[in-house]
């Protein structure tokens, strides 16, 4: 079948990088249009020589067309895609929101894509969102997680103005995926920007509260170790720099942790640098898993298509 | 606009010991202990009083250890307490939220002061305004000044001014700043915020020169100084208060603080509480030396003695990898990479 045609609507880092990734790494979609809003932006400029029809005149220009994407990228502000959101579901046009309005349900393309009834519109979480909820819900698949708490840090440089104006935004959006995706019952998100140089690569320190006799040795932990794993590679595929620094650590059950134990996953998430600079790891897990997304559901609209005119 | 300080005296100090101390304490705090140490002290007209997890609002967690009693209500306690003194609260912007600071001016607080590391001030911009908004006192915290030239340290107190700060603190995090360091800092505050802010500086034992550093501070222009009773805080501890005190008032640097006062608080109140005495040993000495912020210290220590290493050595690893304020979750792995395994 023709790939489907997306546009990337927002021409900052985010877009560019996920026109990138989409250009190099997707197997079902291809970037047909690039919206901005400012003539001069660096990123329209870069698309239009890569030969993808760019506006700076916004999402209404893009849905005068013709011919309209099958997807749309949102990669501006919560703000514009709360105003966008109803003009491309009117449109007909699925959108992958990757701003933190969550308009429409957290996805994590590996947890809860199959899941997920309407995906009209989904959103990408945050990159920590990202890079922590799938391992959060593979402790989840084996025990009951009480509590799951991450910090994620991530390079002065690749954090921009939007993370840095909002930092709450990020925390609390996080937080709640780690409940909603992740399965915890409560979730806890921190994240530091760190200006060393050379730039540290993004890190995510996951730690997930668990019954006592999950944190001892024994089949269960190996489950949960198993788990960790298996969820750890799934992400790979997709973000080839995503690794576990050390093996799972366990501490056994304590009394000011109310009696329950304790898992703890160090990880390391390197970008790909399709545009955007290897340690801005947090910046490529979110246009990584956007373009995942985009593929998973190219082949479902595909397979929904074939059963109808099966039927 | 600057803080609304009392102009009869040289300096205003701000007693943290309910909050840097907390690190000390590791973050057991009780009622008990609030109202009798937030009594001493405002018996003995210390003016401002900070009570708060030692990583700032919403920092109980795995990552800095949990709260005995939720700081909310150790924060309404202090409130109920003072009679004459403001209680403050700490919060770090990407740890804490508006959230937990609205939560902290309904308990009572009346001082927000908002952490960010030294460079990054610009995350705390919504917080200051929000602050504001609430009608609180702001005080801006520049964590690990070490780390950054006195020039660039007043680039982001301008970003903080702006956004609605009213004293703009030269933070020592890591004890790791030398007397001029700190004079360099702070006259390069004052410099640049003029009328638009105060100055203020916060203390760490590490290499012993807390007060000394704080007499350099008010010396260069600095009008807030945070202590401790008995120095209790993070790493080697901080300026201990009863020494700030004794120490201004010889220098004739008029505080307002009740010096016996203060000295009774912290032999009398505080000490007999005190689970660890904080001290200069050779891993403290290398948080100053190495420039590791200092509430890593007990982290460490708990890995050293888990994965076998020694917790000095995992601390100068933390000081040459750059690591700052809150990424206390890299101690293990760094804990782990030193004792070899994968």
């Amino acid at each position: 079948m023709a790939k489907k045609t997306a546009a990337i609507v927002g021409s900052g880092n985010i877009g560019s990088d996920l026109m990138f990734k989409i250009m190099r790494r997707s197997t079902n979609v291809e970037v047909k249009y690039m919206i901005g809003v400012d003539p001069n932006s660096d990123g329209l400029a870069r698309a239009k020589r890569l030969g993808i029809t760019t506006s700076a005149e916004g999402v209404d220009w893009l849905l005068a067309q013709d011919e309209l994407p099958d997807f749309v990228f949102e990669c501006t502000s919560a703000k514009a895609h709360e105003a966008n959101a109803p003009k491309y579901k009117a449109a007909g046009i699925h959108a992958i929101d990757l701003t933190p309005a969550a308009v429409g349900p957290y996805l994590a393309p590996v947890v809860n894509l199959e899941t997920l009834t309407d995906t009209m519109n989904v959103n990408m979480i945050t990159c920590a969102g990202q890079a922590t909820t799938p391992i959060v819900a593979a402790v989840s698949s084996v025990v009951p997680v009480e509590y799951a708490e991450i910090v994620a840090s991530i390079a002065s440089k690749s954090a921009g103005p939007g993370t840095r104006a909002n930092v709450d935004e990020f925390t609390e959006t996080t937080a709640k995926a780690l409940e909603v995706v992740g399965g915890a019952k409560r979730g806890k998100a921190i994240i530091i920007i760190n200006p060393v140089e050379p730039p540290m690569m993004m890190r995510n320190t996951i730690y997930c509260m668990i019954p006592a006799e999950a944190a001892a040795p024994g089949a269960t932990q190996d489950a949960i170790r198993a788990a960790i794993d298996e969820a750890a590679a799934s992400i790979r595929d997709y973000v080839p720099g995503y690794e576990l620094r050390l093996e799972p650590q366990f501490d056994e059950a304590r009394e000011d942790w109310g009696g329950f134990g304790r898992v703890g996953i160090w990880v390391q998430v390197a970008g790909a640098a399709d545009y955007l600079p290897e340690y801005a790891g947090n910046l490529d897990i979110i246009t990584a898993a956007a373009t995942r997304t985009a593929d998973l559901l190219s082949d479902k609209i595909d397979a929904a298509r074939t059963n109808a005119l099966a039927n | 606009m600057t803080a609304p300080m009392n102009t009869t005296f040289d300096i205003r100090l701000t007693d943290t010991t309910l909050r840097d101390g907390s690190h000390a304490m590791s973050h057991q705090f009780t009622e008990e202990h609030v109202r009798s140490v937030v009594r001493a002290l405002d018996d003995s007209r210390v003016e401002v009083i900070e009570v708060t997890h030692g990583d700032g609002l919403g920092g109980s967690s795995f990552n800095y250890g949990f709260s005995k009693t939720p700081e909310l209500d150790l924060i309404k306690a202090a409130v109920d307490e003072a009679k004459q003194a403001k209680i403050a609260v700490l919060m770090l912007p990407g740890l804490g939220t508006i959230h937990d600071l609205n939560q902290a001016y309904d308990a009572g607080a009346s001082v927000a002061r908002i952490a960010t590391h030294c460079t990054e001030a610009d995350v705390s911009i919504q917080h200051f305004q929000h602050a504001r908004k609430l009608g609180m006192e702001t005080v801006g915290f520049l964590m690990l000044s070490h780390r950054v030239t006195p020039a660039e340290l007043a680039k982001q107190a301008r970003i903080m001014a702006d956004a609605g700060c009213q004293c703009v603190y030269v933070v020592d995090s890591a004890g790791a700043l030398i007397l001029d360091d700190v004079s360099d800092r702070v006259a390069a505050l004052v410099a640049e915020l003029g009328d638009d802010a105060q100055v203020g500086f916060h203390g760490h034992q590490n290499m012993s020169f807390g007060v000394a550093n704080s007499v350099f501070a008010v010396r260069a222009g600095a009008k807030q100084i945070d202590g401790t009773l008995m120095a209790l805080g993070a790493g080697a501890g901080n300026s201990p208060t009863e020494v700030l005190a004794a120490a201004f008032d010889r220098l004739d640097i008029k505080t307002g603080v009740d010096i016996q006062g203060v000295m009774a608080a912290a032999e009398d109140v505080v000490k007999p509480f005190i689970t660890r005495m904080p001290v200069m040993d050779r891993a403290s000495i290398m948080q100053g030396y190495a420039g590791v912020y200092s509430s890593f210290l007990i982290h460490a220590e708990r890995a050293a003695e888990r994965y076998g290493v020694p917790a000095y050595r995992i601390l100068e690893e933390i000081g040459k990898a750059g690591y700052v304020g809150g990424q206390e979750d890299m101690i293990v792995d760094v804990a782990v990479q030193l004792a070899g395994a994968r």
